[in-house]
């Protein structure tokens, strides 16, 4: 197999793509190619990875202009033409390299209240939740989120509102709201409501498309703007 | 504004769209119908003359406009243009009462 040709973002806001060349091999992820350079070709190479088996959401990155979760990137999927070129997530900041800020993404999860708020105490009995029942499933389907920044980097409307609090935050905020147990339902409602919350959605469904997990956020924010009717209706609001 | 007045304009945008669609399919059924043989400005306003049907037709579709239009200008306003000051719901609110007094006016100029 022919080397791979890959350009790998070097700098921060501001900087430029460095050209390397990288062996080829079977099964190769695009996070192989990435620490393929940074042990043998370029130690200052900055970048994230934890777990490598897709579980912990650190090793995203765009990949020819796509974000993706690169421990499970197969190189063969993505290569075009032998040629890769690897990038830092949109819509954050880059601290270095393909490292970028995650405080805000993660801020915003804060403020669309995405903590759970439980109304028992150790000493009461646990609270049943049968799993056929229609909100667990709700529950089932958003739950596996790993906060890899993804859906986010993704989303046009975070690029057009900075203010917007993105598919990832949205959708925990769902998976909280069909919560039969949490107690903050009505708050939780108030802060993901209105210009910075899913009534910016514009249904694109880029997250949905690029969700590594299969998760569909743009279904969970529909969810919650049915949610905000309800209660809008209701005076709840 | 706050959370709960924008969530208000979400759903009058929707609730809004909603009569536009039966409002759009009424007109242009209308204008298909009303274009057999030519059209006057004399046929037009024998029709419309006197007529409470199309004076009461004609203002829901007015007002549906100017609640539906303002609305979506200002998310194109907010994320094309980031003009997020109070002056942008303003001008707009300004530019909602234009819309509906121009189509008012009209609606009644071939009403009476």
């Amino acid at each position: 197999m022919s080397p791979l040709r890959v350009r790998i973002w070097r700098g921060a806001e501001t900087g430029n793509f460095s050209e390397y060349e990288v062996p080829r091999e079977e099964s190769q992820t695009v996070l192989d190619v990435v620490t393929y350079v940074q042990r043998k070709l370029d130690p200052s190479l900055a970048y994230r990875f934890a777990c490598r088996v897709g579980m912990c959401g650190s090793c995203a990155m765009t990949v020819n202009g796509v974000s993706r979760w690169t421990c499970r990137t197969h190189v063969a999927k993505v290569a075009d033409d032998n040629k890769l070129e690897i990038g830092p997530l949109h819509n954050l900041p880059v601290i270095r390299d393909l490292v970028t800020d995650m405080r805000e993404f993660f801020n915003k999860w804060a403020k669309a209240k995405g903590q759970f708020t439980g109304s028992r105490t150790r000493h009461e009995e646990f609270e049943r939740v049968a799993p056929e029942s229609a909100e667990r499933q709700q529950v089932d389907a958003g739950i596996e989120c790993i906060g890899c920044g993804v859906c986010y980097s993704s989303c046009d409307v975070v690029s057009w509102n900075p203010e917007y609090l993105g598919p990832a935050a949205l959708n925990r905020a769902w998976t909280l709201e069909q919560d039969v147990r949490d107690a903050a339902k009505g708050e939780r409602l108030r802060a993901v409501a209105g210009d910075a919350g899913c009534h910016s959605c514009h249904t694109h469904m880029s997250c949905t498309e690029r969700c590594p997990k299969q998760i569909s956020p743009t279904a969970g924010i529909a969810g919650l703007k049915r949610a905000v009717l309800k209660a809008a209706l209701k005076g709840e609001l | 504004m706050n959370a709960r007045t924008q969530a208000w304009l979400w759903i009058g945008q929707r609730a809004s769209a909603a009569v536009l669609a039966l409002c759009v399919v009424v007109h242009l059924c209308t204008i298909i119908y009303a274009v057999r043989g030519g059209l006057t400005g004399a046929e037009i306003l024998s029709r419309t003359r006197g007529n409470f049907g199309w004076l009461g037709f004609y203002t829901v579709f007015v007002l549906a406009v100017a609640v539906h239009a303002p609305i979506g200008l200002r998310a194109i306003l907010t994320e094309w243009f980031a003009w997020r000051s109070p002056a942008r719901d303003w001008a707009l609110l300004a530019f909602a009462i234009g819309l509906a007094f121009m189509g008012l006016r009209a609606v009644f100029a071939v009403f009476t």
